[in-house]
């Protein structure tokens, strides 16, 4: 239907019209549309995308995990290297906000301490909330020293105890007594980050290798689709364990994180290089392209001007649908032990902790990074999904 | 409501369909009413947008997203005596499902996308019989043969177990009719038919709709734009504009007497491309501005792994014609006869096995246009343009107007900057668009707006020389019409030379100097476009003319005459 807005006003007034409708029709506007057509396509996309009620939902959610992730140090409570041997499978404490006492009650965030008891049959310590004893939360409070952005030194924390030392585990402690919920903190760094520096590189390696696929054609494309099938049909996960089982052992805990990343791109790039290559084969038969080249126009400002515009989109789509496989992936390789090493802390790291039956039964909390994950790939996904139906505005 | 006396199966009455854009509300159809008579066809006639295909999808009550707000649809059985209000039935009920397929069958402008492609021609049709009518499973294959031969399907008990990608669009089209008609409904409503269809093809088809009529008895509702299929077929004309019945009547007082202004300026159109005078051509003396010789292109066939090798396609064969500066050469055909690749070869697309094409540049040199290394320099794409068939793929969706045609003159250093502005603006201009459109991006503008757009990204170089493949074939009559008269008056005025491919014969009269007719990749017969239209030497030709609708009732070409008794 091309019925117009202005059909709705002109018509009434209109009734006897001649053939030149077309002239009627200069300023009308497709129906679906408030716009006067002025509008680029980010715009369109935009107001698709918000359109998607999840979506929308989901790109808040990694707001706040990116926040999280450049601001772990501050936002930590506690070191996450820290070790307090007293504090081993500390339960999680409840904050609380208003402190009663017998003056009254005023606004006052606290939690609780612990009181310690060994158990007389199993020898097994065991953590219960002493009432009596009140550790005082405060924000912004003096805590570990650290480096904001590497550079400002600071001690400052959001949230922290008023006595440096006293414990404050608000999801609870590790094995070690380490805080969980700064360790999940430094992990949601370190898992988000392989998961964009791991993406970016299969961009660039799918962009350009299916970017010439798709343009030239030919003998290479025959043999970069050969390469495809052969990487896709390979078992990924011994694969990963081959490759992470060659490294040596003396690398330091970043290279070994930079070579993670590398494996798994040199493996995901694959999809990304069918997505532009299908794309780069469909928009070469488009009339506008052979427009552009009848226009005199070079290859390069053909591929550049006419036709990477029309599939940036689809390549942001295919890059964030590509995010949780990747953050997945390195959760998958450091659980296996053959990822990411101690000291280094990720979500994958962190799950290695939550490997025993027995402890998982005393320390449940152990496996909230499993949940950190399930947010954030469910997160990804369906903002993947919302950019990919919003990705081309102009099908119907 | 009561019976009517006389034979009205349907009746559409003030029927309102609303379309429903967050707070805009749009009325597609606005207070409907007409009669639908047994044995006699009503065409519902007016430009894209006027709300046709909305009120037949009322009728059968499938207009979601839309609403049908108020109005009533009543289908009359004539023989029990029943009466069944349709717009006011659940879309998705029983009721209405018992009556569309088995009292009322649609059928579709595009074939291919309404018939199933993984079940065989035969199982669809069977599926249709044995859905509305209780016969077992041989009794429904004896009659989906019968309905294949009905509608003069060659060899119907081998074509029945074919499938859908193994027939022509024509073939299609007549299966789509046999399977509407295998449940003998009261009312066929056909929404485009022939649209996708070339002119000896849609011949058939209408021939073969109303011939199927007269034996069925039934009722015809025929959706179109084109106001020759309208004068072929109909008995009755509905015409529509924006949702509006504007004017209703006999075949012959719309076209005869029209009272409405629209109906009048529609029909005009129509006559005016028919019987216009055909103009002197131009001198055809000097030097041509292409000279084609014996150009032959072969599209080898793929290689298949088993089965039979496809033999291939000889796409051109030996043709030679001249381009004569300043003249409009027609190229018609089917499709499938080479007009298409014609133009690609000399816009360098295709190199021919055999043959050259010399192109006279600006400059005085000359060029082989059948050898790749004359497209090099860009020489010949400054001074042969094109001008696509389809408006919507050939602008760029993420460039503004100005984008668009500045480009040309932008990669070729001709203007840069508020030059170039200037120059859009100038373009936009004498395509007869306002210059204030050209911050706006392609999706804000009509078909006939966004061939305007073509055409002036076309001039922007002042170039010798314009193919036009098929530039109006995607758009409706009097849009048609309009953007010809534009194409005439920049011929006249920048005296470049047009070659004008199309598959439609009827628009050749009116806008061509000289015409060559193609066939199966070979020139069958190269005339002034008078000689060929009023006198043609070929069969091919005379096949080719006598398919074209003629827009005047009392002088049809392709159906007998309405006989008087009627």
């Amino acid at each position: 239907m091309t019925m117009t807005t202005e059909n709705l006003s002109a018509a009434e007034a209109d009734k006897d019209i001649v053939a030149t409708t077309e002239d009627a029709q200069l300023d009308a506007v497709k129906p679906g549309l408030q716009y006067g057509g002025t509008e680029s396509q980010w715009q369109l996309i935009r107001a698709r995308f918000r359109r998607h009620r999840l979506a929308r939902v989901s790109l808040w959610i990694m707001a706040v995990f990116a926040i999280v992730a450049i601001f772990a140090e501050f936002l930590a409570p506690k070191d996450p290297h820290d070790v307090q041997a007293r504090y081993t499978y500390a339960p999680p404490q409840a904050l609380h906000f208003i402190d009663r006492d017998a003056d009254g009650w005023r606004i006052k965030p606290y939690v609780y301490d612990y009181k310690v008891e060994v158990e007389a049959e199993s020898l097994r310590r065991v953590f219960r909330i002493d009432e009596t004893k009140k550790i005082y939360v405060r924000f912004f409070a003096e805590g570990f020293e650290y480096k904001l952005f590497g550079l400002i030194p600071m001690n400052r924390h959001l949230i922290g105890p008023e006595k440096k030392r006293k414990p404050l585990f608000l999801i609870g402690s590790d094995r070690l007594g380490r805080d969980m919920l700064s360790r999940l903190i430094y992990g949601t760094r370190i898992s988000l980050s392989v998961g964009l520096i791991g993406v970016s590189m299969s961009l660039f390696l799918g962009v350009l290798i299916g970017g010439l696929a798709g343009f030239y054609g030919g003998l290479f494309d025959a043999a970069t689709q050969r390469v495809i099938e052969f990487l896709r049909s390979l078992p990924t996960i011994p694969l990963w364990m081959g490759l992470s089982a060659a490294m040596p052992r003396d690398w330091s805990p970043l290279q070994i994180y930079f070579a993670i990343t590398l494996i798994l791109s040199l493996l995901g790039w694959t999809e990304l290089a069918r997505v532009v290559r299908g794309r780069f084969l469909a928009l070469k038969s488009e009339d506008y392209v052979s427009a552009a080249l009848y226009d005199g126009a070079s290859h390069v400002r053909v591929v550049l001007r006419h036709m990477v515009p029309a599939f940036t989109s689809h390549i942001i789509t295919a890059a964030s649908l590509a995010i949780p496989g990747m953050i997945l992936a390195e959760t998958a390789l450091s659980f296996l032990g053959l990822g990411l090493q101690a000291p280094v802390i990720s979500w994958g790291v962190l799950l290695q902790e939550a490997q025993n039956i027995r402890v998982l039964a005393t320390a449940p909390w152990l496996l909230a990074p499993g949940l950190a994950i399930i947010v954030a790939v469910l997160a990804m996904n369906f903002i993947g999904d919302g950019l990919r139906d919003a990705a081309d505005p102009y099908t119907h | 409501m009561t019976q009517p006396n006389d034979d009205v199966i349907l009746r559409v009455d003030r029927l309102n369909v609303d379309f429903t854009f967050g707070k805009m509300n749009l009325k597609a159809a606005r207070d409907v009413s007409f009669d639908l008579r047994l044995g006699r066809t009503t065409c519902l006639v007016g430009e894209s947008g006027s709300g046709k295909s909305v009120t037949a999808r009322a009728i059968m009550n499938i207009v979601e997203p839309a609403v049908i707000s108020s109005g009533a649809v009543t289908l009359f059985d004539l023989k029990e005596g029943e009466v069944l209000e349709l717009a006011s039935l659940d879309p998705d009920g029983a009721e209405i499902r018992a009556v569309r397929g088995a009292r009322i069958a649609m059928i579709f402008q595009e074939p291919m996308s309404s018939l199933s492609p993984v079940h065989t021609i035969g199982a669809q049709i069977i599926e249709a019989i044995m859905l509305h009518q209780d016969v077992d499973k041989h009794e429904a294959r004896k009659r989906a043969i019968e309905a294949l031969r009905d509608v003069h399907i060659h060899d119907p008990e081998r074509a029945v177990d074919r499938y859908p990608f193994e027939y022509s669009g024509g073939m299609r089209q007549r299966a789509m009719i046999a399977m509407a008609l295998a449940c003998e409904p009261d009312v066929l409503i056909a929404d485009e038919p022939t649209t996708a269809l070339d002119v000896t093809t849609q011949a058939g088809i209408l021939k073969l709709i109303r011939e199927l009529q007269v034996s069925h008895g039934m009722a015809v509702m025929f959706i179109t734009h084109d106001m020759g299929v309208v004068a072929e077929i109909a008995d009755d004309v509905v015409v529509m504009l924006r949702g509006d019945v504007v004017e209703h009547g006999a075949v012959e007082q719309i076209f005869h007497e029209p009272k409405h202004s629209y109906s009048r300026a529609l029909i005009g159109a129509s006559l005016g491309l028919n019987n216009a005078e055909a103009r002197p051509a131009p001198p055809t003396e000097g030097t041509p501005l292409i000279s084609a010789r014996d150009l032959s292109l072969f599209f080898p066939g793929q290689r298949k792994l088993l089965g039979k090798p496809d033999p291939g396609v000889q796409t051109l064969k030996d043709v030679s014609f001249d381009l004569w500066p300043g003249e409009i050469l027609g190229v018609v055909g089917e499709s499938g006869s080479g007009k298409t690749t014609l133009g690609r070869v000399l816009m360098g697309k295709y190199q021919p096995e055999a043959g050259e094409a010399l192109y006279r540049t600006g400059s005085g040199d000359v060029r082989d246009l059948a050898d790749r290394n004359s497209f090099r320099d860009k020489q010949v794409y400054r001074e042969i343009r094109m001008i696509f068939q389809d408006p919507y793929s050939s602008l760029n969706p993420r460039m503004t107007v100005e984008q668009i045609i500045a480009e040309p003159l932008w990669v070729n250093n001709i203007a840069k900057g508020a030059a170039m502005r200037d120059r859009v603006a100038e373009l936009l201009e004498i395509v007869g668009l306002s210059p204030a459109m050209m911050e706006r991006y392609p999706h804000a503008f009509s078909g006939g707006q966004r061939q305007r757009i073509g055409i002036a990204r076309a001039i922007a170089l002042e170039p010798r020389i314009i193919i036009a493949d098929e530039a109006t074939s995607a758009l409706d009559g009097s849009i048609r019409a309009q953007v010809l008269d534009l194409l005439l008056k920049l011929r006249d005025e920048l005296g470049m030379a047009i070659l004008f491919i199309a598959h439609d014969i009827g628009v050749v009269r009116y806008f061509c100097d000289r015409v060559v007719v193609m066939h199966k990749g070979q020139i069958v017969e190269t005339g002034t476009a008078h000689q060929i239209c009023d006198a043609p030497r070929e069969d091919y030709t005379k096949a080719l003319l006598s398919a074209v609708p003629s827009p005047d009732p009392r002088n049809r070409k392709i159906m007998p005459p309405l006989s008087v008794a009627e």
